[in-house]
């Protein structure tokens, strides 16, 4: 039953544990300075260098409506890769790889039925641990738009 | 064969061999007994021949050669080329360009077979005489025994013998010249190349065998015959002809009227009066000047093909070479040897050049996209019944190519605006006193770091009352507000999405998608659009592009704690102002600049840079930098000037595409991203 297995970043904002599929981790980067963009939503903190890339990113902590932090020496910017699009998302650190089986991860839909959340796919509990799975593509699907 | 992966050449090549049959059939047109135009269309049409026959393309093979009988027969004089020869030339052409699209869809030629147009072509063939046809066999098939009974390899027709006759009174010998080039020759089309330039600098060449073209592909044997009219007499051609490398045998046979006499008038029923002329006009030159090489035939350039993503990788490259360049230039400001000074300076020539040069790799001459357009306007002129000319002018100005590829159908939209909207019927023009042909000029020139491509026309130009009724119509401002609107305002609502003013929907416009997507274009492409019109006398597009897409001379200014880049080629000159001197005209900040009254624009509240703790409020002296876009001018309030530096222009992505008022990003010395300040959309 391999197949059942899939391996998630896990990375923490606040108190909370989050997972993303890693196949659409390009790469993690500490905390480097953002250029802020005019025009954009409060969320897009501005874009970054990535070795002469100009990446977006985007804070978590913003969409989640949780309260701002300073960065620091755990901060990380995850970047993805979604259908050619990069780009990047500040968490507070991030914790391990881990695999976990599908099987075991429900459905968020049940927990919060809230449409503004619609990013949050699923939740998996590990012994104490909940994780809650993030559907990355959902996170620029509204940018895409406009 | 697999000729698959030959197909992306084949493309290449067709279209650029369609492109230039274009050029020529318009020439053609204009211009139906010139020698030169039809041995130019009959190389292409070979070539496009020889090419589809190579990828098996069966259909267009067949095509082209059906092509390629009827182009002989009129460069050899046997047909006439008039209007309707020459329409059906355009048909093939047509018929061409949809094979070679169904080749890049599909990698196949498809399935129609255009037997109207080859049925048209063979009616044509059959016009000429029977006689002739069999003439033309012999001319092109090399006869391998040499010589006929009059004891001459070539066979002269009657339009030889006039000419023959023509020079003999003129006191000119003509000669019957046979080359054997040697077996162990390589080259031997170089080599015949190189005789037929000896040949041409003292004589000229009237008759070949093979054709020149056949020699030029290498299609013949190690021998040639060719007919020449000169002043030179024998021995210089056989001293001159036997001092070529390579060369194994030469034979001159003087042409005598007693070759000649006997041949008859055919059946010939074509004007042979016009060949006459032009024939003697030739000989005319012979006389005077040598006839120069490459003048009768159009010379194209010879090129390597490079996959455009190959030049992308390049001047990324030299992107980042730049990139670098620029943070060794700000390392140790304050302990540098001269040597340092001196080797850095060093990296900044050659990186500049390295960007110039990659540059220029990329620059096509815009007439790549104007080319099409005489066409375009003869088929519309015809559709819609209205008289036009075109003129074309500064095709040779170099865009880069990414912008070439794009900048074609905006500018097929605006030409057919004008075509439809602006020119008036022959009829309305003559009662208004106008010429009854109407104009339509498009120009293409460089101003300073930008190209500017211009369609004006002299048509009706732009009703404004009726934009404005169509703006209160459309329920986009309401009477009052639309009554106040100037008519540079009113014009700007042209490019509103689905506004259109036409009274009917024609094939060609006014379906009212139009001049948004247009713009839409043209903006993504970094540039801008602006229209001017005078009722009655015309109207005028202006479309502004950037020349480079990549690498351009930048202003950074500070505002606040952040750095933006302004480009060097939108700002007029800096200034200090003071802050007293700001007027209000109607809530708007202006400054007075000299004469002139220039819009005050401050930078940090356009781009929402968080308020500092020093407010420019405060501040007596103001920066200003006095910006331009076309002759509109505008000053930027800045905190403070950091310096010139050159850029690499990087997009935001596509997340963030569309960000209003920002063009770009770049990277600093620092590492640090600035963003690029879209003066257009500002000003």
């Amino acid at each position: 039953m391999v197949s059942d297995k899939k391996q998630y970043i896990i990375f923490r904002i606040d108190k909370d544990e989050y997972g993303a599929d890693i196949g659409n981790v390009t790469v993690i980067e500490r905390f480097i300075n953002i250029t802020r963009v005019p025009e954009t939503p409060q969320y897009l903190k501005g874009v970054i260098n990535l070795r002469g890339d100009i990446i977006p990113v985007m804070d978590l902590r913003v969409r989640f409506g949780i309260q701002e932090k300073e960065p620091d020496e755990d901060t990380r910017i995850v970047i993805f890769d979604i259908n050619k699009i990069s780009f990047g998302v500040i968490v507070d650190s991030v914790a391990e790889v881990m695999q976990l089986e599908e099987s075991k991860v429900e459905s968020v839909a049940e927990i919060m039925a809230d449409s503004n959340h619609d990013y949050l796919s699923s939740v998996t509990k590990i012994d104490s641990r909940i994780i809650t799975i993030i559907n990355v593509e959902k996170l620029i699907s509204d940018m895409m738009v406009s | 064969m697999d000729a698959s992966q030959y197909l992306d050449v084949f493309i290449d090549e067709a279209k650029e061999n369609m492109q230039s049959l274009n050029t020529s059939l318009l020439e053609l047109e204009s211009d139906p007994t010139n020698t030169s135009i039809l041995n130019e269309i009959f190389r292409v049409a070979h070539t496009l021949k020889g090419m589809a026959g190579t990828m098996g393309f069966s259909r267009m093979t067949a095509l082209t050669h059906h092509m390629e009988d009827v182009l002989d027969g009129l460069r050899n004089n046997r047909l006439k080329a008039g209007s309707n020869i020459v329409d059906i030339l355009f048909k093939c052409l047509d018929a061409l360009e949809s094979y070679v699209n169904e080749v890049i869809a599909s990698g196949q030629e498809g399935e129609e077979e255009y037997q109207d147009i080859i049925a048209s072509l063979s009616d044509i063939l059959k016009g000429e005489a029977d006689g002739q046809t069999e003439n033309k066999q012999k001319d092109f098939q090399p006869a391998k025994d040499g010589r006929t009974a009059s004891g001459l390899r070539l066979k002269l027709n009657i339009y030889d013998r006039n000419v023959i006759e023509k020079a003999m009174e003129e006191g000119l010998n003509v000669y019957e010249i046979h080359i054997e080039i040697d077996k162990k020759c390589l080259l031997k089309a170089a080599r015949a190349f190189i005789i037929f330039q000896l040949l041409d600098k003292s004589s000229e060449i009237m008759k070949s065998m093979p054709p020149v073209e056949d020699i030029e592909d290498e299609k013949f044997d190690y021998y040639f015959t060719v007919m020449v009219i000169t002043k030179h007499n024998r021995d210089y051609f056989i001293k001159e002809l036997n001092s070529v490398a390579e060369v194994r045998k030469v034979e001159v046979t003087p042409i005598t009227l007693k070759h000649v006499e006997n041949i008859k008038p055919g059946a010939v029923t074509h004007d042979v009066s016009d060949t006459d002329r032009i024939k003697a006009a030739d000989r005319e030159q012979i006389k005077t000047s040598a006839p120069k090489p490459g003048a009768i035939k159009r010379l194209t350039t010879k090129t390597v093909r490079v996959d455009i993503e190959r030049l992308d990788v390049l001047m990324n490259l030299v992107s980042e070479l730049i990139i670098i360049k620029t943070r060794l230039a700000d390392i140790g400001v304050s302990d540098r040897s001269s040597d340092y000074v001196t080797t850095v300076e060093n990296l900044e020539r050659v990186t500049t050049r390295l960007h110039d040069a990659v540059m220029k790799a990329r620059m096509v001459p815009i007439e790549n996209v104007f080319s099409r357009f005489p066409r375009m306007v003869r088929d519309i002129s015809r559709e819609l019944q209205k008289e036009i000319e075109l003129h074309m002018s500064g095709e040779e100005t170099e865009l880069d190519r990414t912008v070439i590829d794009e900048i074609g159908e905006p500018l097929i939209h605006i030409i057919r605006n004008s075509a439809d909207h602006g020119l008036e019927k022959p009829d309305v023009r003559v009662e208004k006193g106008k010429n009854k042909c109407g104009n339509i000029w498009l120009k293409a020139y460089q101003d300073g770091n930008n190209v500017v491509i211009e369609v004006e026309d002299d048509g009706q130009g732009i009703d404004i009352e009726k934009v404005r009724r169509r703006i209160v119509e459309r329920g986009l401002e309401s009477e009052e507000v639309a009554a106040g609107l100037s008519d540079s305002d009113i014009i700007k609502y042209l490019f509103a999405p689905n506004f259109s003013t036409a009274d009917k929907i024609t094939d060609l416009s006014g379906r009212g998608v139009g001049l948004d997507v247009v713009k839409t274009k043209i903006e993504s492409l970094g540039g801008a659009i602006e229209i001017e019109t005078e009722q009655g006398k015309g109207s005028r597009v202006i479309i502004r592009l950037p020349l480079t897409l990549a690498i351009i001379q930048a202003l950074l200014v500070r505002i606040g704690t952040e750095k933006f880049a302004i480009p060097l080629s939108n700002i007029r000159e800096i200034t200090k102002i003071e802050a007293s001197d700001i007027q209000f005209v109607r809530d708007r900040e202006v400054y007075f600049l000299r004469d002139s009254v220039i819009p005050v624009v401050r930078l940090g509240e356009v781009l929402k840079v968080p308020e500092s703790g020093d407010t420019g409020e405060t501040k007596k002296q103001l920066t200003c930098v006095v910006v331009r876009k076309g002759d509109k001018f505008s000053g930027f309030i800045v905190d403070s000037l950091i310096g010139q530096k050159e850029i690499v222009i990087k997009s935001l992505g596509r997340l963030l595409a569309n960000i209003r008022h920002i063009a770009g990003a770049t990277i600093l010395g620092d590492g640090n991203v600035a963003l690029i300040i879209d003066v257009n959309s500002i000003v």
